[in-house]
């Protein structure tokens, strides 16, 4: 069988929608964060295999300013893990639940 | 460079003066940095605040120099189209500029007083509002999603920043967790989008699709579900508002009137550009379901804003509403339409700056229960009727801008043919209103023996709340100017 863009499509949206669903229901602000880069990397994914079947470049450089985004916003996220461990080690999503949504 | 042409490679034109002002604003973050960093004693709060408000000022003189050019010259785009100038994005330019002021000038006394560090929250503020201007500006899917993080980022830590409050660390973390998911989804959109048309400039996307007769759109369709989904969340409309009432009420209020001004403008921003403007071909497909998220946007502000008792909990409901109203107008897809949206969005920042400029000033920003407001009235008479003008503004009492503004949601909706739209509008503005006249009887109507609360003001609060009623109220009785000025900034794309 061969193996065409849209299986890279059909992965890139089954690792968007594994990330989606993993940030909803895990409770570890660490894994959270993983979550995010897997669905980012999903996107991406998407985005090369459009590239490939368009035979256009613009898909694969955006990849690169997504990755360099997703750098950044993992700084942040973690330097504000860290910040909220510190002050109560072993913190997970439901112990953040001072404010009542 | 040279190395650069000599594999043939050429760089798209800039129009540097074009890009002037979040050159400023960027220029000021690095010259607080820079002087905190070498500053032999510890730089004070002044310097931070005259720094940011004198860049915004020179930035916005650039932004008046530009509207004469679009209004001579016509508009245009530069860096390969990715970048417009026009009236749509100078407008969001001003706005996002006086809000700045605003904040720079509320964070002032606040900044002391919850000892929080000045210099690194003016650079967090100008490098989130240059975000901000270059995702109402862009005419790039790419380039907007660059400016939305850039805004976004700067908020997140703006929000953390409270060392003292666990609350303002748990709502950042909240708003994080809830942006980056958001952003993915804005992301994927922008993926699907560029897979449709085989372009991420909106330029482009208009032309193909204009050009173009699908065959199949489910890709088309799934690329606009999924960008309304990101923006939403951005603009807080129902149901992506969950995480608003916590990060308001978390959040530093000179922050949380930042978010809810500016963050929401440059997310109608970017919903405006990429639906009115590219996604115009195809409005019968986006058109209904804009208008099924106004309606339960509309209905859920306000029901929820009468069940909260904290009052900073209540202002992101009637948050929430606002972005309802925006998008009552955004559905109608027309150009009076969007020009009900620039005006609303344009004196809603006003209202919601000095709103939250109050419930800055009113002590330690622990919690604001509504109790906290009881005897306003008596302790601090101008204030509290400065408060009750803004909030009467926010539910739409004639004399104000509000009224102006929802009067002309309204009138759009009606026109394009959406009455049930137009009378839930009215309806849940007779709700919401409630919720507005529950804070006033607070301040007014309390106990003899009660003394009322006295705010810690410090004059550059002041200075904002006066200018910011007497906006509201200047709207509220001649608004030919600004209507004009909201007429004359509907989008356009122009290829560069």
């Amino acid at each position: 069988m061969e193996i065409t863009t849209s299986w890279y499509l059909v992965l890139g949206a089954l690792l968007f929608v594994i990330g989606g669903t993993g940030l909803l229901i895990r409770r570890n602000p660490l894994v959270m964060l993983m979550c995010v880069e897997l669905m980012l990397n999903g996107v991406n994914l998407s985005f090369v295999a459009f590239a490939q079947r368009l035979n256009d470049i613009g898909g694969q450089t955006v990849v690169f300013f997504v990755l360099v985004v997703a750098a950044a916003e993992v700084v942040v996220g973690l330097g504000l893990v860290v910040a909220i461990l510190r002050r109560r080690p072993g913190t997970t999503a439901d112990d953040l639940s001072t404010l009542r949504g | 460079m040279s190395v650069l042409n000599a594999f043939g490679f050429v760089g798209p034109s800039i129009d540097w003066w074009a890009l002037l002002p979040q050159v400023i604003l960027l220029g000021a973050a690095l010259i607080i940095m820079l002087a905190t960093a070498l500053a032999p004693r510890k730089t004070s709060t002044v310097f931070a605040t005259v720094t940011t408000v004198c860049s915004a000022i020179a930035s916005y003189i650039v932004a008046v120099g530009l509207w004469n050019d679009v209004r001579t010259d016509g508009p245009s785009s530069s860096i390969a189209s990715a970048f417009g100038i026009d009236g749509f994005s100078i407008f969001f330019t001003m706005l996002i500029l006086i809000a700045l002021v605003a904040t720079a000038l509320l964070s002032h006394g606040y900044l002391d007083r919850e000892g929080i560090d000045a210099p690194e929250f003016h650079a967090l503020l100008l490098c989130s509002a240059a975000g901000a201007i270059v995702m109402a500006s862009a005419n790039d899917l790419i380039v907007m999603f660059l400016g939305l993080e850039a805004l976004s980022i700067g908020i997140y830590v703006m929000i953390a920043m409270h060392d003292r409050r666990s609350e303002a660390r748990e709502s950042a973390m909240k708003y994080f967790v809830l942006g980056a998911f958001s952003s993915a989804f804005l992301l994927y959109g922008i993926a699907l989008t560029y897979g449709a048309t085989g372009s991420t400039n909106l330029v482009q996307v208009r032309d193909y699709l204009d050009a173009v007769v699908f065959r199949d759109q489910h890709l088309l369709m799934a690329a606009m579900a999924l960008l309304l989904v990101g923006l939403s969340f951005k603009v807080a409309a129902a149901p992506f508002h969950f995480w608003a009432p916590d990060v308001y009420q978390g959040a530093p209020s000179p922050v949380t009137g930042w978010m809810a001004s500016v963050a929401k403008a440059a997310g109608f921003a970017a919903l405006l550009r990429i639906f009115f403007a590219a996604f115009a071909s195809h409005q019968i497909d986006w058109s209904p379901i804009v208008s099924v998220l106004a309606s339960v946007t509309l209905i859920v502000g306000a029901v929820m804003a009468i069940l909260q008792t904290d009052v900073k909990r209540m202002l992101a409901f009637s948050s929430v509403s606002h972005a309802g109203y925006v998008l009552v107008a955004v559905q109608s897809a027309t150009a009076q339409g969007t020009a009900a949206a620039l005006f609303y969005l344009f004196t809603y920042t006003f209202m919601v700056l000095g709103t939250f400029a109050v419930v800055g000033a009113m002590g330690p920003d622990d919690d604001h229960p509504l109790a906290n407001y009881a005897g306003l009235g008596r302790s601090r008479p101008l204030v509290a009727i400065a408060f009750t003008v803004l909030l009467l503004a926010q539910a739409g009492i004639p004399a104000t801008s509000g009224f102006i503004a929802k009067f002309q949601v309204i009138a759009a909706a009606v026109n394009s043919e959406n009455y049930v739209l137009a009378g839930l509008a009215m309806v849940t503005a007779v709700i919401g209103a409630f919720m507005y006249l529950r804070i006033v009887m607070a301040m007014y109507v309390a106990d003899d023996e009660n003394e009322g609360p006295t705010p810690s003001w410090h004059w550059t609060t002041s200075i904002v709340v006066i200018a910011v009623v007497g906006f509201t109220l200047l709207a509220g009785l001649v608004p030919q100017f600004l209507i004009e000025f909201a007429e004359e900034a509907v989008p356009i794309l122009i290829r560069g």
